[in-house]
């Protein structure tokens, strides 16, 4: 109780400069994390430079919840790296492994095919319609790193954005009634 | 600094630098270790070989896989996904790589493999350009951290030949 007499006391005696300062602040903090990210994807040449596991297909490697660091370079793709690609007309991202490559002689283009781990069978089904391999303009990266358990944030964030709101919420309380 | 939440928030920010620092450090631990794998594999037969409904030279095999895979592993390391891929060249392609086997390596103590089976996934060509082929069979193996950067290793065997005729 004390705690909440104490902030609604410091927000009621915020004065106008302060709270300019306050705001600032905390744009700067949001701006800043937007150049993390947008650095990131020139870095690693990939436009989702870290994604989040969200299926088990790819376990006992990959668990739900771990996040993925990717790379895209130029280097041709070969068997046995780990990919994330868009399947056409779906918007999310998948992430298994390359089982087979055909490279075309002269034209260097190729076409791949992919399967997770702990799935029976290969992803022809999870392609488009009549789709029997992947080429490289599906490919946006390859994983390259590995963190276990720090995408359960964004997992729980996505599931249930009640969370995601009272988080910002207690976050701008924070900023606001600090006294830097 | 007294109240909880802004206490709580500085214990939580260095809790999970300090993480992230020890989880680099463990990536980098890695790069020290060196590692002596043995591999051999073998042909046992050639059990069929012709061309698919899609008109595509498929071959199934039996294969003896024998690799001492334990000096891979290392303190940061997960599993290993270990597979055996068939490599050739053919006219319309440069490379062709084709996954027929594949495992995965829990601890050090079941990386000695000694394994004799079919091919797991099929042996199939893109076009008809396998009769009389010479090609590798490269044991590839992932190791996958606990926590870092991921690494790939292989052992490339050569001297593999399919037969001159459908059988």
């Amino acid at each position: 109780m004390e705690m909440v007499r104490n902030a609604v006391h410091s927000v009621r005696s915020i004065h106008y400069r302060q709270l300019a300062t306050q705001i600032i602040s905390l744009g700067m903090i949001v701006t800043s994390a937007l150049i993390i990210w947008k650095g990131l994807m020139c870095v690693t040449g990939s436009e989702s430079p870290v994604v989040v596991v969200l299926s088990g297909s790819m376990e006992p490697g990959f668990q739900r919840g771990d996040i993925l660091f990717l790379r895209m370079t130029k280097d041709p793709i070969r068997a046995g790296e780990i990919v994330v690609f868009n399947v056409d007309g779906r918007d999310i991202p998948i992430v298994h492994r390359v089982i087979k490559v055909h490279e075309r002689q002269e034209t260097g283009e190729v076409e791949v095919l992919t399967k997770g781990d702990n799935n029976y069978g290969d992803d022809r089904l999870l392609y488009a319609q009549g789709q029997l391999w992947l080429q490289r303009h599906h490919i946006m990266g390859r994983a390259v790193g590995f963190l276990p358990y720090v995408g359960w944030v964004t997992i729980i964030m996505t599931e249930k954005p009640v969370i995601k709101y009272i988080l910002i919420g207690v976050l701008g309380l924070l900023v606001l009634t600090s006294k830097e | 600094m007294h109240s909880f939440l802004l206490r709580g928030n500085a214990v939580l920010t260095f809790a999970l630098t300090v993480l992230a620092v020890a989880c680099v450090l463990a990536s980098l631990t890695d790069t020290l270790h060196s590692s002596k794998p043995e591999v051999n594999v073998e042909i046992l037969s050639v059990d069929a070989f012709g061309r698919n409904p899609g008109g595509n030279d498929e071959v199934v095999l039996t294969l003896h896989i024998s690799a001492d895979l334990q000096s891979v592993f290392t303190w940061n390391t997960k599993q290993l996904f270990v597979f055996l891929a068939a490599e050739y060249e053919s006219s319309k392609n440069v490379l062709n790589q084709i996954s027929i086997w594949d495992s995965i390596i829990q601890s050090k103590e079941d990386a000695k493999i000694q394994r004799r089976t079919r091919n797991k996934y099929s042996f199939v060509d893109q076009g008809s350009n396998l009769r009389g082929k010479d090609f590798n069979l490269t044991l590839h193996w992932n190791i996958m951290p606990v926590t870092g950067a991921m690494f790939s290793e292989k052992r490339v065997l050569t001297g593999f030949r399919l037969p001159k005729n459908y059988m």
